[in-house]
């Protein structure tokens, strides 16, 4: 899918979220780290998730302890590292998605230590410069947001921050007030991973966010199956898929593309359940 | 040197070490965790129950040696052993594991789960877990349960399960890994016992004042016994709890030397050792299992493998507190090579009738460096961290029975 890309950072976002909710639905934001199964495959996948109609990404920045991933992505990272990818050859295949024309936003994902290993300012910079949108850490709570917020500012990049079921209102007001460009909800509480179910509480620690913050939503964790999308394609702004993505990625790009599109069709059956 | 504060900080910061960096899952757990223990602080109850396990229970006061014959045989400093391989279950991790496990039972969490290196850790918090009737979960890399399997053996005696953790080197950096991701599961349910003086705010203070016991009793065993301070403490650090614990009480006396003894491995200048301090190339400042310290890791920021000879120290990070009283030149590190430690190991068997540790045993390659340069009349006080059965099998190995 080409599409112009005329807008970067928090503006490039906002217009992806108004797009979604003038189709009355979710914005779909994929996961995929780069490097795996190999690193032009998993460029491949981005471009073939591009092509189904996803709305943004999450690209994956491979790091050898992560500690909120279960063994889908640890595995996944894993075998990136074992294949030589670097921060930099990550910010590269932003780059080259760009140079192939895929135009939704990318948030850079990784783990706190490579990216400041790598140089706080310098990473936000170059992420700019390749065309990134934003940044999530997940081990970087909003306490510790200092490290990448004046960059991120002046960049205009998106700086996100997590929301778990155990974040209490303290933390949703702390979290709202950093976050920008919109918050992570943690669906449950756990690591990654395809789950059978989502979890039994999730209106409710989405209704206790919402009551508190209109800051955009989107959620992520345990999020495998078209059904799962279905039941929460009205409650958030945006949802993430990962674990489910990268187990498909072992069967190579075609079989990412196919579950793409599984979970693509099941946000775009008309069926407002908006509560 | 520099101004020694109060540390932590509000925030959890020693200088510019230390704070939380994890999931925000477990954000709250750690809030909850801190006040808790600012509760049990503040309770006499608690320090009474703690002080009378510590004494009934673990054996403490441990005795303070005077190692007469090594003494002699280096010709140097007089040598002082702090004796925490008298301690029940063998080594200091007894001191904090008692302590968490009282938190915990306080708190209403049931479920304790915990990480092992070498298996002391482990060892003490299934011992301090059968002792209050708190269910308790190791997780232990298969490569440690391989070279400590008399730890796991007793683990499970005292009716812990021992889960072998696959991932990354399967050492104790991936046992704290799945420890973690454990504890972001059940986080509601679950008291994480964190075995040494690292990970995110307030573990790295818990585990310190749980650990300053060592301190605080060998202070006044020594002026008992010699009427002086000592010269020169030195303790091993691998996460750093029992030299954290050693320190402590003479971090406010500025003549008191402390030297902390890392793994040097096969030597600082190859890969494989966990000496976190020596060597710029291989280790700076980073984030690893919540805290921000000096971190083994590649420029590219991913973590180094390690190794060392003994399990406990065999860790790419080291506990904040160590980074800050190493930038303030309050505390000096060092580290001792397998080799130097095996021979530490054997001096103290054959002079001593102290069959150490292997970590412990950096800590005496220190004091055969150290002790000869140094007057008659000067002290070393030496933490003998713990004993050394538990390595019977990997020493037999490497000397060639």
């Amino acid at each position: 899918m080409t599409l112009t890309r005329t807008q970067q950072g928090l503006a490039a976002l906002d217009a992806m979220f108004n797009a979604a909710r003038a189709q009355n639905r979710a914005a779909f934001l994929p996961y995929f780290p780069i490097g795996y199964p190999t690193y032009d495959e998993s460029i491949d996948a981005l471009e073939a998730m591009a092509a189904e109609g996803v709305d943004g990404f999450e690209i994956g920045i491979p790091f050898s302890d992560p500690i909120a991933d279960g063994p889908a992505i640890q595995m996944a990272t894993q075998i990136a590292l074992d294949n030589g990818v670097t921060v930099r050859k990550c910010l590269d295949a932003v780059a080259t998605l760009r140079a192939r024309g895929v135009a939704q936003p990318m948030m850079m994902m990784g783990y706190a230590n490579p990216l400041l290993a790598y140089g706080a300012e310098r990473f936000v910079q170059d992420a700019r410069a390749a065309g990134a949108d934003g940044l999530i850490v997940p081990d970087l709570p909003a306490e510790e947001a200092h490290y990448f917020s004046a960059a991120c500012e002046a960049a205009g990049l998106a700086q996100v921050f997590m929301l778990a079921p155990t974040s209490d209102d303290r933390r949703i007001d702390l979290v709202a007030s950093r976050a920008t460009g919109f918050i992570y909800v943690v669906a449950l509480t756990g690591i990654t991973g395809a789950r059978a179910e989502l979890p039994p509480d999730l209106t409710d620690t989405l209704g206790r966010i919402r009551a508190r913050t209109d800051k955009r939503l989107v959620l992520g964790f345990g999020i495998s199956k078209p059904e799962h999308v279905k039941q929460i394609k009205s409650l958030v702004d945006g949802f993430i898929v990962g674990s489910a993505l990268v187990r498909a990625g072992q069967e190579g790009v075609a079989a990412v593309k196919a579950l793409t599109r599984a979970l693509v069709s099941g946000l775009a059956q008309k069926d407002d359940d908006r509560c | 040197m520099s101004v020694v504060t109060n540390v932590p900080d509000a925030r959890g910061y020693y200088g510019e070490f230390g704070g939380r960096f994890v999931p925000e899952t477990i954000i709250p757990a750690l809030d909850e965790l801190e006040a808790a223990y600012q509760e049990a602080m503040q309770d006499a109850r608690f320090h009474t129950e703690l002080s009378h396990l510590q004494r009934t229970y673990v054996g403490r006061p441990t005795p303070l040696t005077y190692a007469k014959r090594l003494t002699e045989m280096l010709g140097g400093a007089r040598i002082y052993l702090k004796r925490e391989d008298l301690a029940h279950t063998g080594a200091h991790k007894i001191n904090n594991a008692l302590g968490q496990a009282l938190l915990a039972k306080r708190m209403g969490k049931h479920r304790v789960i915990a990480e092992t290196g070498a298996g002391q850790h482990g060892v003490a918090s299934a011992t301090a877990s059968a002792l209050l009737g708190l269910e308790c979960h190791v997780y232990m890399g298969s490569v440690d349960i391989a070279r400590q399997q008399p730890n796991v053996f007793r683990m499970k005696l005292m009716g812990a399960e021992v889960i072998p953790v696959e991932s990354g080197s399967r050492t104790l950096k991936d046992a704290i890994n799945e420890a973690m991701r454990d504890w972001v599961t059940n986080v509601r349910s679950t008291f994480y016992l964190l075995g040494s003086a690292l990970g995110p705010h307030p573990y790295p203070r818990i585990v310190r004042d749980f650990q300053s016991v060592i301190g605080i009793e060998a202070k006044q065993q020594i002026l008992d016994a010699t009427g002086q301070l000592p010269d020169v403490c030195i303790a091993c650090v691998g996460g750093g709890s029992n030299a954290i614990g050693l320190f402590h009480a003479f971090r406010d006396d500025p003549d008191v030397e402390l030297i902390g003894v890392e793994a040097g491995g096969l030597g600082i200048h190859t890969e494989k050792h966990a000496a976190r301090f020596a060597n710029p190339d291989v280790a700076r400042p980073g984030i690893l299992h919540g805290t921000r310290s000096f971190v083994m890791q590649t420029e590219d920021g991913q973590v180094r493998e390690t190794h060392s000879v003994s399990a406990g120290l065999d860790y790419p990070s080291v506990g904040p507190e160590h980074a800050y009283l190493r930038s303030l030149e309050r505390a000096f590190y060092t580290s001792a090579t397998d080799d130097e430690a095996m021979q530490g190991f054997k001096v103290l068997c054959e002079n001593e009738g102290i069959i150490p540790a292997l970590e412990s045993s950096h800590a005496i390659a220190e004091v055969i460096k150290r002790a000869p340069t140094m007057p008659k009349d000067s002290i070393i006080l030496v933490n003998l961290s713990g004993r050394g059965d538990k390595d019977l099998d990997t020493v037999m190995k490497l000397l060639g029975n």
